[in-house]
């Protein structure tokens, strides 16, 4: 009875060990893999740094849509309504791709505060604002409330 | 009046499944026969009442009955028809009920099928099946009731099935998936029984094979086809994109195929019983969670399109209840279900026991790679999304390293194998897997490319060792000539099968590193060259479809100075929700598609487009439809296994084991 139940410990440790080992290692490999969400109030505050793969999100500025004549370079600009990002980007945009519509690009952050994008997401659903993009606004609004109030006294 | 007796006849679904769900045990329980048995006409009239239901919700989309608040939502009388039929699952409620019929679809058929299995055994499985199915029925009728009207003042016009499913490969995907979803109900309703039963014999795994094999090969072309809808529809040229959504397909089928080996060696060698109980539970629960997933809108991509955090947390509740109650049920009773056996190091049970490993570590990395975002979400902590590098740098070597095994696994015997006959075995396949993988990358693309060359060894290695297994098993029989046709259909199924995934992953390879893409800015009459083609465009034509107006742009395609074809994406503009939806002109080959998309109208009468050369890509989609072939091929091959032993000598084995 002792030695099975010793040996029912053994492998129950081997197991623990054994998974705990392999969750460990992929949680490694994930946190080498995630990309940050970044919004615009939140690069113009420097929380990001060139170099670094990131998303960022916002409402594309009306008006601000510019294309290349010869290429398919565009730069568009993202708003949170507080700060405003460029986004440079050369190749197609999606379907829904609009001035005033919510998107998230993907990309990294140049040197001289511009947003060199690699992929541009919008969704495919018309009334739909990506829940980062609409969070987004929503503290960048907030804080900017506080901001004033604080000012008020 | 037809929304009403589809209303209707779903509430006496519920009725009748609710009844199906505590008749027969209460039958148990008080050892009456007669309630027992009334586990199969309450199936059939369950089912019966949801295909009357699921008829009411299409005729309601065919004669434009815009008075049903799901048809304005998804269906529009400018809408082709077999778009009406296939609208009816186009979106929430309708693909919950889907999901109810299929269900009862499943329990039918083991009602049906299931006559010979031990009465306890029968009136228990539908019992558990029935609760289910209870949940489910509770779900729509509560918070996602497709018949609910807009009364008395009707719409006048539907607001469209959404485009991007207006569309052949998305008609049938959703049912194909789904089939496989809730098939995995019958192995999880089998456990169920069996833990009540306290005990797992090789005659229950006999029975639950075919099913989890149907179930799974189901599975497997519900993914591929939503790969494949994917790859036309979303006008990206990719095939996976490591979406949650996807994810949330794949973790059932990576724990299903862990079920279908695991029951192999419960079935053969009575081992790993209480395994075996424990996947089937979790890869039901996983395909409760990806319909969680889904349906609940959590997940934040292209695929969510409700949005209703009382429907999400209802769904979470079922979620709980199920995978919680079975669990508890496991750690009270699995102690009972005992296995006893040895077996050598090197035998086949080795291989399924490292099979199983590999599975659930896949597993595990799919799993935190989707679900980690949404623990951090829910914790306030970070916005963070995972990328497909993390998925490929983990998923793939865990794959390659299954695929050897495989190899080896297909050849070594039950119990035990002398090492040198194996290697007696794997030799000529090693050697052949070797030279074809090292001289593939060079024969197609002159340069040596390591992914390749592994992915076309391991094709190889698994096409060498079946064969091997295969030549070996026929020299064993007496006689050749018939030696062919007794090793049995299902033996034939698991080769095939093994093959596809083969055939998926050089698929695979060789679309990832061969690949061409190119975006650029096209003026009528210009030329581009990509992958051996040259494409000219001939600027754009207008045409009118049904429901949508298009802009069809005319790209020559031309091989050594001759026209091969004339290519003809689309830009389209739906007229009903004015949305725009790129549709992709694809030249398909064995070898190699020819991929162009329209991008964004530029100045002066250009366009932006995408042009893809994609060598190999339908392999991957081929390669699955083998496994599914030989997943319905071992399942049907099993089918006598449905007699069971005779009683006397069950209790001989039982004794045995």
């Amino acid at each position: 009875m002792h030695l099975k139940r010793k040996r029912k410990l053994q492998q129950l440790l081997l197991l623990t060990v054994g998974s705990g080992l392999i969750i460990g290692l992929i949680l490694y490999a994930l946190s080498e893999n995630i990309n940050l969400f970044f919004s615009p109030s939140e690069i113009a505050s420097r929380k990001a740094y060139p170099a670094q793969r990131i998303k960022v999100g916002g409402m594309v500025r009306e008006g601000s849509l510019e294309r290349a004549d010869d290429s398919l370079q565009v730069s568009f600009m993202i708003t949170d309504y507080q700060h405003d990002l460029v986004v440079y980007y050369d190749g197609i945009l999606p379907d829904l791709f609009r001035e005033g519509q919510g998107i998230v690009a993907q990309g990294q952050l140049q040197a001289d505060g511009a947003f060199v994008a690699d992929q541009v997401l919008a969704k495919h659903d018309e009334n739909y604002m990506p829940p980062e993009v609409s969070d987004a606004i929503e503290q960048a609004s907030a804080a900017a409330n506080a901001t004033v109030e604080q000012t008020d006294l | 009046m037809i929304p009403e007796l589809g209303h209707l006849a779903l509430i006496l679904a519920l009725c009748l499944a609710i009844a199906l769900a505590v008749v027969p045990l209460f039958g148990n329980a008080t050892s009456q026969l007669r309630l027992q048995v009334a586990a199969h006409p309450l199936a059939l009239g369950q089912g019966c009442m949801l295909l009357l239901a699921y008829a009411a919700l299409t005729v309601s989309f065919i004669m434009d009955d815009f008075s049903v608040v799901y048809v304005v939502a998804n269906s529009n009388s400018a809408l082709p028809l077999p778009y009406k039929f296939s609208a009816v699952w186009g979106s929430h409620e309708g693909s919950l009920l889907l999901w109810v019929v299929i269900l009862s679809l499943w329990t039918i058929a083991v009602s049906l099928l299931g006559k010979r299995l031990p009465l306890l055994m029968q009136a228990r499985v539908l019992a558990v099946m029935g609760m289910i199915s209870s949940g489910f029925l509770a779900f729509t009728l509560l918070t996602s009731n497709p018949f609910k009207r807009y009364l008395p003042d009707a719409a006048i016009e539907g607001a469209d099935l959404n485009p991007l499913l207006q569309d052949f490969g998305l008609m049938i995907h959703p049912p194909m998936l789904y089939m496989g979803y809730v098939g995995f109900s019958v192995a999880f309703a089998f456990a169920i029984a069996a833990l009540m039963d306290g005990k797992v014999d090789a005659a229950w795994a006999r029975w639950v094979r075919p099913w989890t094999a149907m179930a799974w090969g189901f599975l497997t072309l519900g993914i591929a086809l939503g790969s494949w809808w994917a790859y036309y529809e979303l006008g990206w040229g990719g095939w996976w994109f490591w979406d949650p959504v996807e994810n949330a397909s794949l973790m059932p089928w990576l724990s299903g195929t862990a079920l279908l080996h695991s029951l192999a060696v419960s079935e053969q060698r009575r081992l790993f019983k209480s395994w075996t109980l424990l996947l089937a539970i979790l890869t039901f629960s996983l395909s409760l969670l990806g319909t969680f997933l889904v349906r609940s809108g959590v997940l934040t991509s292209v695929h969510a399109f409700a949005t209703d955090p009382e429907r999400g947390y209802f769904m979470l509740l079922l979620l709980v209840l199920c995978v919680g109650g079975s669990l508890v049920l496991y750690a009270l009773r699995a102690s009972t279900v005992r296995s006893r056996a040895v077996f050598n190091l090197l035998s086949r049970e080795t291989c399924l026991l490292a099979n199983n490993i590999l599975l659930m570590v896949a597993l595990a990395i799919v799993f935190l790679g989707t679900l980690y975002p949404l623990f951090l979400d829910v914790l306030g902590g970070e916005r963070i999304s995972v990328g497909a590098p993390y998925f490929n740098f983990l998923f793939v070597p865990i794959m390659a390293l299954l695929l050897l095994l495989l190899g080896i696994g297909i050849n070594v015997r039950w119990r035990a194998m002398p090492s040198q006959r194996l290697m007696h075995l794997l030799r000529q396949p090693l050697l052949w897997a070797l030279g074809a993988g090292f001289a593939w990358p060079w024969v197609y693309a002159g340069a040596f490319n390591a992914s390749v060359a592994l992915a076309g060894a391991l094709l190889v290695w698994l096409l060498a060792t079946s064969v091997a297994d295969l030549w070996q098993r026929v020299q064993q029989q007496n006689n050749a000539e018939s030696a062919w046709w007794k090793l049995g259909a299902s033996y034939y199924g698991m080769l095939l099968a093994h093959i596809g995934i083969g055939f998926t992953a050089l698929g695979i390879a060789m679309v990832s590193h061969y690949s061409v893409e190119v975006s650029l800015r096209m003026a009528p009459n210009d030329k581009v060259n990509v992958g051996g083609y040259q494409f000219i465009f001939d600027g754009v034509k207008s045409i009118d479809g049904p429901n949508y107006s298009s802009i069809q742009a005319q790209v020559q395609v031309l091989k050594n100075g001759s026209v091969q074809q004339i290519l003809q994406p689309e830009k389209r503009h739906y007229n009903a929700g004015q949305q725009v939806m790129t549709e992709v002109a694809i030249d398909a080959g064995l070898w190699r598609d020819l991929y162009v998309a329209m991008g964004e109208p530029l100045a002066q009468d250009s366009w932006a487009l995408r042009i893809h050369y994609k060598p190999f890509v339908r392999w991957i989609w081929l390669g699955a439809l083998l496994m599914a072939f030989g997943a319905g091929l071992a399942a049907w091959g099993k089918r006598h296994r449905f007699i069971p032993l005779p009683v006397a000598q069950t209790r001989h084995k039982g004794i045995n084991s």
